[in-house]
């Protein structure tokens, strides 16, 4: 099924004469639905939100009734105050900037495996490697806790010597924990974006005597870097929301914080509760993802132009 | 591997003129080594989950972590079962309604808006469409506190619906649907449909979506997944454990491991009962979702 490599065929001109006016309402009957529930789940939200960190509570002595009052900047002011916070955002970015080319690289030259004609039994490895996904990120926290918890663990040899769980560690023994399960992900990803390249393209360098490794740095690579800025936007969006894995490795050891990560920083701060200022963390985090994104998605596809 | 080496040397040549240089032994050994290494990794934390939870609380501390000792995985899902009512069967239940079903519908909507940008010319398209993409950067993450304040305000958290009804939203899934629309579905066949009196909603439901299926498909296998694997928003919006998804109670019983040891079994034997749905159903979609993923990479 590689329909999509067909040619796109451009608009004919008679359906975009019809399209204009005839078909109005089926375009609103095709929108409306995902238009309504877009709206208010994404959009609203974030409105709401904005507004949310614009207010400020405010009590009348120490025991008052709270009442909420605009407060303008005041809660942003905080956040950028807030050492707890950007010492989440730079964790974060470490764990990013070693954790996502690793993982990618690591798919990348999965995918290139699997499509070379080095390797046998390619069903049973893109299964294999696929296998982790399917682990809810929860799911996997609680199993790798088990793995590197010294005393439960089948590699006790190793865990009774090295402290997977101790503070130095644990930011990239949950690194580890996400590698695993997203490697899978991403490697199919490639890894589909390379049987779609017609295999024409490689007789040519074949017959120039070209290797295998040749052949996939200078043909298969350049032509599967959509497939790459995809799953790095993604993996950069994935980072900078981690939750789940972290939540859970903290009743395993007190290494992690309740500030450990962004959002946990967010959880917590609206547990608290400061809505407000829980609001204003979350408006902040969600422009530094969209900026990033926006970002590498803007470089890249400059470069691949 | 074929390649006759004593008899005909003629033929050897030929074939490595189209092949090229034949791949040395050492290249597809160490191919090869590499992908046993990542077998080994990949696998191994799934294969002791499948052992631990075949075990009883004696063996799983004093037997080989990575063999069988008595085998009591029936046992084991037997006390999980009875375990506070089967709670955690309960939790199951929730979760397959919130990803099948929510998947299911986000699907539908996202098929039809994606189809309707990939098929129609209108005012604003490129406007909605660029919006939509603006939505696939911003993480579901990030809009779990802004939803738990909007439910607040109507008085809705705590409910099925405040999980439910914001799963219902794929933006990824529009723009996948739209890349493959207009790639997979011809113009011309749509116009056919038109020149026999089909309606726009016939010929979407009828044609049009029996060509998108392998989009379909992964769109659906994305959401499902997504919304399975979700945690931030179930979290932050419930408080009932009778609502809770699967991820959710098993996290809350971790977290419980050290007042109520023997919990811990059940978290084995949840944890693994707990990826088989997801297992299965990549198993059993695998040949369409292959076919699909490509798409959103290529353009």
């Amino acid at each position: 099924m590689n329909t999509s490599i067909a040619q796109p065929t451009t608009a004919p001109q008679q359906v975009k004469r019809r399209g204009v006016s005839k078909n109005r309402g089926a375009v609103i009957f095709f929108i409306t639905p995902f238009a309504v529930l877009f709206s208010l789940f994404y959009i609203i939200p974030i409105f709401v939100a904005i507004y949310q960190s614009l207010l400020t509570v405010e009590r009348e002595g120490t025991f008052g009734k709270p009442t909420e009052v605009f407060g303008g900047f005041v809660q942003y002011a905080r956040v950028f105050q807030d050492d707890a916070f950007w010492a989440s955002i730079l964790r974060v970015a470490g764990f990013g900037v070693v954790q996502v080319p690793i993982m990618l690289g690591v798919a990348l030259l999965l995918a290139l495996l699997l499509d070379s004609p080095l390797v046998k039994g390619k069903r049973f490895f893109r299964l294999a490697f696929f296998a982790p996904y399917a682990v809810p990120g929860v799911i996997a926290a609680v199993m790798w806790g088990f793995l590197y918890s010294p005393n439960l663990s089948p590699f006790t040899a190793v865990t009774s010597e090295i402290n997977f769980l101790g503070a130095d560690l644990v930011l990239w023994s949950i690194a580890n924990v996400v590698t695993w399960v997203f490697i899978g992900y991403n490697m199919i990803i490639i890894y589909s974006a390379l049987l779609a390249i017609p295999s024409e393209l490689y007789e040519a360098a074949r017959l120039d005597g070209a290797s295998q490794a040749r052949i996939a740095w200078s043909i298969k690579i350049p032509l599967v870097t959509p497939a790459i800025i995809l799953t790095s936007i993604f993996s950069i969006i994935g980072t900078l929301q981690l939750l789940a894995e972290p939540q859970v490795f903290k009743s395993f050891t007190s290494a992690v914080t309740s500030t450990y990560t962004p959002n946990l920083l967010i959880y917590s701060t609206a547990s608290v509760p400061n809505v407000n200022l829980a609001a204003a963390f979350s408006v902040v985090l969600a422009l530094l993802t969209f900026a990033l994104s926006f970002t590498v998605l803007k470089l890249t596809q400059r470069k691949a132009d | 591997m074929s390649a006759p080496t004593t008899s005909a040397a003629k033929s050897t040549s030929v074939a490595k003129r189209l092949r090229g240089p034949r791949e040395s032994l050492f290249s597809r050994a160490g191919a090869m080594l590499v992908m046993a290494i990542c077998t080994f990794y990949f696998l191994v934390p799934i294969w002791w989950l499948f052992v631990a939870a075949t075990k009883d609380r004696s063996d799983f501390i004093s037997s080989a972590p990575l063999w069988f000792a008595d085998f009591n995985l029936f046992q084991n899902i037997a006390d999980l079962a009875s375990y506070r009512d089967g709670l955690f069967f309960q939790w199951m239940l929730n979760s397959v309604l919130y990803a099948g079903a929510g998947a299911a519908i986000a699907t539908l909507f996202a098929t039809m808006t994606g189809y309707a940008l990939a098929k129609y010319a209108f005012r604003g398209r490129e406007t909605i469409f660029n919006i939509i993409l603006g939505g696939v950067l911003v993480p579901a993450t990030a809009l779990a506190l802004p939803l738990f304040l909007v439910f607040s305000q109507v008085g809705a958290t705590n409910t099925f619906w405040s999980v439910f009804l914001p799963s219902l939203v794929s933006p990824f899934g529009v723009y996948l649907a739209r890349i493959y629309a207009s790639s997979s579905v011809p113009d011309e066949l749509v116009e056919a449909a038109r020149i026999d009196g089909s309606g726009e909603v016939r010929t979407f439901f009828t044609v049009s979506t029996r060509l998108m299926m392998p989009a379909m498909v992964t769109i659906f296998l994305f959401q499902f997944v997504t919304i399975w694997n979700n945690f931030f928003l179930p979290l932050i919006m419930l408080r009932d454990e009778e609502l809770f998804p699967v991820t959710l109670g098993l996290y809350i019983w971790n977290s419980q491991v050290s007042q109520i040891p023997e919990i811990r079994a059940l978290v084995i034997i949840g944890a693994l009962l707990s990826i088989i749905p997801l297992i299965i159903a990549f198993l059993g979609l695998q040949r369409f979702w292959r076919s699909g993923l490509g798409t959103g990479a290529l353009k």
